[in-house]
């Protein structure tokens, strides 16, 4: 069985706080992978340790036969490994449009590309893929805004046009709906199914257990840093543990 | 457009230049070199953020450079200034590679830490190239191989020469605009360029240009290059109008001469900077020449008590006193409109503008509305 991203063995430790430990976690081609857990769970210290953010103290972690440890986050980028973030990482001095040129820039470019003599106005391909990618999640109207002046739903969603210009192979979402009004949140699980059938393998992080069950084809539950359960939306909903992690712990 | 409007502008300058009392071709070649030297300061410190405080550094380079290409090869600018922006832009590599490790503040003490300690050199150790406190002067038993292979003899004063252009007065002022308009023309196109927009990108959010795919090293090496051959190029047209090249160029005054004129114009416009240095140096040469007389004669018109009363409240102002005024100038400019002067001019442009339709419809409210977001935008970054 051969999977786009593998998890073995990682431990990571912050002073004397276990954050992560023995997680080995398999991600399927082609799917929807929903991580939950309550808060201080180890959620996003994982996403960090696959793009690079964060090194793990031991184990591995290999995406598509690749060791990801250790590699300069843009070439983590360049592989097909895509992060959007928890807290909108943005261009905020630069419109809606260049925000989104800039990463199909980065698929075409690549790491560098010194082309100062080259004007912006012929970039015409890089141009419309970026106002398709802005379209998709529902931005083409602003896309003469500074991003530094739109809401913070709308920059969301920015950053997940940032993501999907570039087309990769695996994306990794950070609670992609968090501080979404609910219309904008069923608009983004549209969008996602709607790009789960081009092929993208999909990681989400997500409190909303109402995106999660109408999204996700298997689901990893994360508590103190352990994966205590993982299955079907079906077999989550009726476990134990699962049941006890989430009563016992923070809120849902 | 942007492009024919300022060469217009700069061939015209003699005219024009005449009506605020700047019309002489010393001054007029200063402005376009401080000019051409902020302009390419703009590609660093305007686009990606990075402060430098040692860009003088590569001013020095770009004027012992130009000398010594007098002195041994031929009294012809071309391979002097060629020379120069090459062996500036080897300089900046060198110092780009070691200072970009670093970012903020420790990125600007570097840079600082390096022209400073090159300036020092240039005052003892290396006296043998930089003839120490004299300075590097040409002089008339100094080889020149190619113009006495080409049997070209020095007469009198050494002068630099373009192809039997003397560079002197009005003849070198355009020599110095043709290079100005050039230089602007690359920083047009580097602006407007995928390279620049990536470059605004890194000063926005360089984190996140790292998880979006580029490695901001080279970029940001690039543009330190870039503007430290732009530094280069302004020392050897120093040393072209006026063939002597001292140490004291490369002091740390010199360095941030240049980010008070990138900011006193507008930090990342194309046409700030070059604003900036024309005003800094419009005070330094003419507001400094102003005395008791001129004030006198400037208030003549009112009665012999108020002109008294007029010329002691600003003659501190000016003559020895012009720093004050710039300084005043500058916090003026620093705590109501940060931008600059590019940005004071918009506003005063909008003003005018904004004040028509707003008469007849709404529509000029709105307009004013849309309008705010982008300057809260640049008020964040600033």
């Amino acid at each position: 069985m051969s999977y786009i991203l593998d998890i073995q063995n990682v431990n990571k430790t912050f002073g004397g706080l276990h954050a992560l430990s023995e997680i080995n976690l398999q991600i399927e081609e082609g799917t929807i992978h929903a991580i939950i857990g309550p808060n201080g769970a180890g959620k996003s210290t994982l996403l960090n340790c696959c793009i690079g953010r964060l090194v793990p103290d031991t184990g591995t972690v290999t995406f598509n036969g690749r060791n990801m440890i250790g590699m300069q986050p843009w070439d983590i980028n360049h592989a097909g490994l895509v992060r959007v973030f928890q807290t909108p990482e943005i261009f905020p001095d630069l419109p809606l449009l260049q925000n989104v040129m800039i990463p199909a820039l980065a698929k075409r470019d690549g790491t560098f590309k010194f082309n100062p003599l080259r004007s912006l106005a012929q970039e015409n391909t890089i141009r419309d893929e970026a106002m398709q990618a802005l379209a998709d999640v529902g931005l083409d109207s602003l896309s003469d805004q500074h991003a530094g002046s739109i809401s913070r739903g709308d920059k969301r969603r920015l950053e997940l046009a940032m993501g999907l210009v570039q087309h990769p192979s695996l994306l990794l979402l950070d609670e992609p709906t968090a501080g979404m009004s609910r219309h904008d949140t069923n608009r983004t699980i549209d969008l996602l199914k709607q790009i789960k059938e081009r092929g993208m393998t999909k990681v989400i992080i997500e409190h909303d257990m109402h995106v999660v069950f109408s999204l996700a084809d298997k689901i990893s539950v994360l508590a103190q840093g352990r994966i205590i359960a993982s299955g079907t939306p079906d077999e989550i909903r009726g476990n134990p543990k699962v049941q006890e992690a989430y009563l016992g712990g923070a809120e849902l | 457009m942007i492009l024919v409007i300022f060469t217009a502008v700069v061939l015209t300058a003699p005219l024009w230049a005449k009506l605020i009392g700047a019309g002489y071709p010393d001054l007029l070649q200063k402005f376009a070199i401080f000019g051409l030297f902020a302009i390419g300061y703009n590609i660093l410190f305007g686009l990606t953020g990075y402060l430098s405080f040692g860009h003088a550094a590569f001013l020095g380079i770009g004027s012992y450079t130009t000398v010594w290409s007098f002195k041994l090869l031929s009294m012809n600018v071309v391979p002097a200034v060629i020379f120069a922006v090459l062996l500036s832009g080897l300089f900046a590599v060198a110092i780009g590679y070691l200072s970009l490790r670093r970012t903020g503040i420790y990125f600007s003490i570097l840079t600082l830490a390096f022209a400073q300690m090159m300036y020092n050199m240039a005052y003892s150790v290396l006296t043998p190239i930089t003839n120490g406190e004299t300075g590097l002067r040409v002089l008339v038993e100094d080889p020149r191989v190619i113009d006495r292979a080409l049997g070209i003899q020095l007469q009198g004063v050494p002068l630099g020469d373009f192809f039997g252009i003397t560079m002197t007065g009005y003849s070198a002022f355009y020599f110095c605009a043709v290079v100005l308009i050039l230089g602007f023309w690359l920083s047009l196109k580097i602006f407007r360029s995928p390279f620049g927009m990536k470059l605004v990108a890194i000063k926005s959010n360089q984190t996140r240009m790292e998880y979006t795919g580029f490695n901001t090293r080279p970029y940001l090496l690039a543009a330190f290059v870039i503007s430290g051959m732009y530094a280069g190029l302004a020392g050897s047209m120093m040393a072209v109008t006026d063939p002597l090249a001292g140490a004291e160029r490369m002091q740390w005054t010199a360095s941030g001469e240049v980010v008070l004129m990138t900011i006193l114009g507008g930090v990342g416009t194309l046409l700030g900077p070059i604003l900036g240095a024309a005003t800094i140096k419009y005070f330094e040469n003419i507001f400094s020449a102003f005395n008791e007389q001129v004030l006198n004669q400037a208030f003549d018109f009112l009665p012999d008590v108020l002109t008294h009363i007029m010329v002691t409240i600003t003659s501190p102002f000016v003559g020895e006193g012009w720093h004050l005024t710039l300084g005043v100038l500058f916090m003026i400019i620093i705590i109501f409109i940060p931008g600059g002067l590019v940005e004071g001019i918009n506003r005063i442009g909008k003003m005018l503008r904004g004040s028509k339709p707003e008469a007849e419809e709404k529509s000029g409210e709105e307009a004013v509305q849309s309008v705010e977001p982008e300057t809260v935008a640049k008020g964040d970054a600033s």
